[in-house]
């Protein structure tokens, strides 16, 4: 059954265009990887995914009374705003009270339910989020590199979770992440984006696809590539990069 | 009765106001909207002088008026304006075009210090009416959205994939906005309707956990404000509008210094 699909989709931001025919669906129980360097919109994608972005071209079909669950990259709340961890799991439906102690305790997380979500170091940040968005029990889990600012085994037992998650709710996932080895061994199908799609399917075979290659480099040296990748397709092989440092 | 007295209507009046504005001033502080509330305050100036050119009611005129600049400010904001200059240019044009108006109507005695810092003494029951009818549909809206207002105001993104429109949020607030500035003008004026709205707020905040108690936190604060000002407009023969402003300013210092403090000796080593 498909939760969502894409016909396509373009979407310009200030006059240009970044994202460009993209054709995709999300079918449940599956989890999805979109991998791109810097620019390459995959979080357009995402915030296009939920409504958030008005498109210039295409459409998006949603099942219906489809539930998404979103975990945006960064979640800045206004000093202003007086916001504890019990409040912000209520939003946007309040919950009970049972309900939220059991969200915590199965993000492992200890009873923070009156602290303030300032006052939160930034692994119980994200797992608070997360934990928000199961509350609303989603047909489709969006996560925008949502292990940002987590060390490497907190954001391993994040991935865990996400699996544990797709199985108890037997919902789709769909992430962005800059982390391509763990990435890739959690996701059924992983999709290179960089403006429009280009490649997709099964880890293994898209990470042997001469297109993510050229994004990406092969190997760990390609994780690293990741980061020092210049937007466009006209590459080198990956040992230029290694070459220019 | 009890409304003939000046005195009584006049409490009855800012508080209506009061439990209005510092609710909706909450959103306001959240949302960095404060200079928006100016603009829109300032633009009820302009269509006090078109009401009392056409001779209709000042209400009307100040309610339209604030309903064009606030829905204008609110369409420009997504559109990527400079909001700060934006907001600076609308809020100060629209108060020396609603002054320079005012100056045309010769024929009409109008006391223009009335519509600039208010005239509460002078409320009729006719106006209570008008009040406490547009408090009470501003707290209503506010109720009635409270969840999805909240949600929009925490993360337009977050709104979205859970169905909620912050567009539409963002319509109900400003709304309210140019409701509570055509009902304020009597009370505080338009110079002075910005503070109703961000002091009480700012002085609930470092009292509050949650934005619910920031909200009737603020709206006690309005209330204690109102009638301490009040008193001591009466008592000192000050204007009232400003003496209501000037206590609640003086609660937000208490309550902001006090919050200092109280975090300095926590801070503090034990010795």
């Amino acid at each position: 059954m498909r939760l969502i699909e894409t016909k396509g989709l373009s979407v310009r931001l200030g006059g240009t265009e970044v994202l460009h025919d993209v054709n995709f669906f999300l079918e449940r129980g599956e989890i999805v990887t979109i991998v791109g360097p810097n620019g390459s919109g995959k979080s357009t994608l995402l915030r296009a995914m939920i409504g958030a972005v008005r498109l210039s071209a295409g459409s998006i079909h949603r099942a219906p009374d489809l539930r998404i669950g979103y975990v945006p990259q960064k979640l800045h709340i206004d000093p202003t705003l007086p916001m504890t961890v019990t409040r912000f799991l209520g939003l946007p439906q309040r919950h009970k009270d049972t309900d939220l102690r059991a969200a915590l305790e199965q993000a492992g997380l200890p009873d923070l339910r009156d602290r303030q979500m300032a006052d939160l170091s930034g692994g119980q940040f994200q797992r608070v989020q997360l934990a928000r968005a199961l509350l609303e029990r989603p047909d489709l889990l969006i996560l925008d590199e949502a292990t940002q600012g987590l060390d490497q085994p907190g954001s391993a037992a994040f991935y865990r979770r996400i699996e544990e998650v797709r199985r108890d709710l037997n919902c789709a996932v769909l992430m962005v992440s800059h982390e391509l080895h763990v990435v890739m061994s959690a996701s059924d199908r992983v999709i290179c984006l960089n403006g429009h799609i280009c490649c997709e399917g099964h880890p293994e075979i898209v990470a042997q696809a001469e297109e993510y290659r050229a994004l990406f480099g092969s190997g760990t040296q390609g994780a690293l590539a990741l980061y020092r990748h210049e937007h466009t397709h006209l590459h080198d092989h990956p040992q230029s990069h290694k070459a220019a440092e | 009765m009890m409304l003939d007295d000046f005195l009584i209507r006049a409490a009855l009046a800012g508080l209506g106001v009061a439990l209005a504005a510092a609710p909706l001033g909450s959103f306001v502080v959240w949302r960095r909207m404060a200079y928006f509330g100016d603009a829109t305050a300032h633009a009820a100036i302009l269509g006090v002088a078109v009401a009392l050119a056409v001779s209709t009611s000042v209400f009307v005129g100040a309610l339209a008026m604030s309903l064009i600049m606030a829905t204008t400010v609110s369409t420009l904001s997504g559109r990527g304006f400079a909001m700060d200059t934006m907001l600076g240019v609308l809020a100060h044009s629209a108060l020396a075009f609603g002054l320079v108006a005012v100056s045309f109507l010769s024929g009409v005695r109008i006391d223009l210090m009335a519509y600039l810092f208010g005239d509460i003494l002078a409320v009729s029951r006719g106006d209570l009416l008008v009040i406490w009818s547009g408090a009470a549909l501003v707290i209503g809206l506010l109720i009635w959205r409270w969840q999805a207002l909240l949600t929009a105001t925490l993360s337009p993104d977050l709104a979205y994939a859970s169905g909620i429109d912050p567009r539409r949020e963002q319509l109900v607030l400003t709304l309210s906005l140019a409701v509570v500035v055509a009902v304020a003008i009597k009370v505080v004026g338009v110079l002075l309707i910005a503070a109703m709205l961000i002091v009480p707020a700012a002085a609930a905040r470092p009292l509050s956990a949650t934005p619910e108690r920031m909200a009737v936190i603020a709206a006690l604060i309005a209330c204690a404000s109102t009638l301490g000002g009040l008193r001591a407009a009466f008592h000192l023969d000050t204007p009232t509008g400003p003496t209501i402003v000037c206590v609640a300013a003086l609660i937000f210092a208490a309550t902001t210094f006090g919050a200092m403090l109280l975090r300095r000796r926590q801070d503090a080593p034990a010795s």
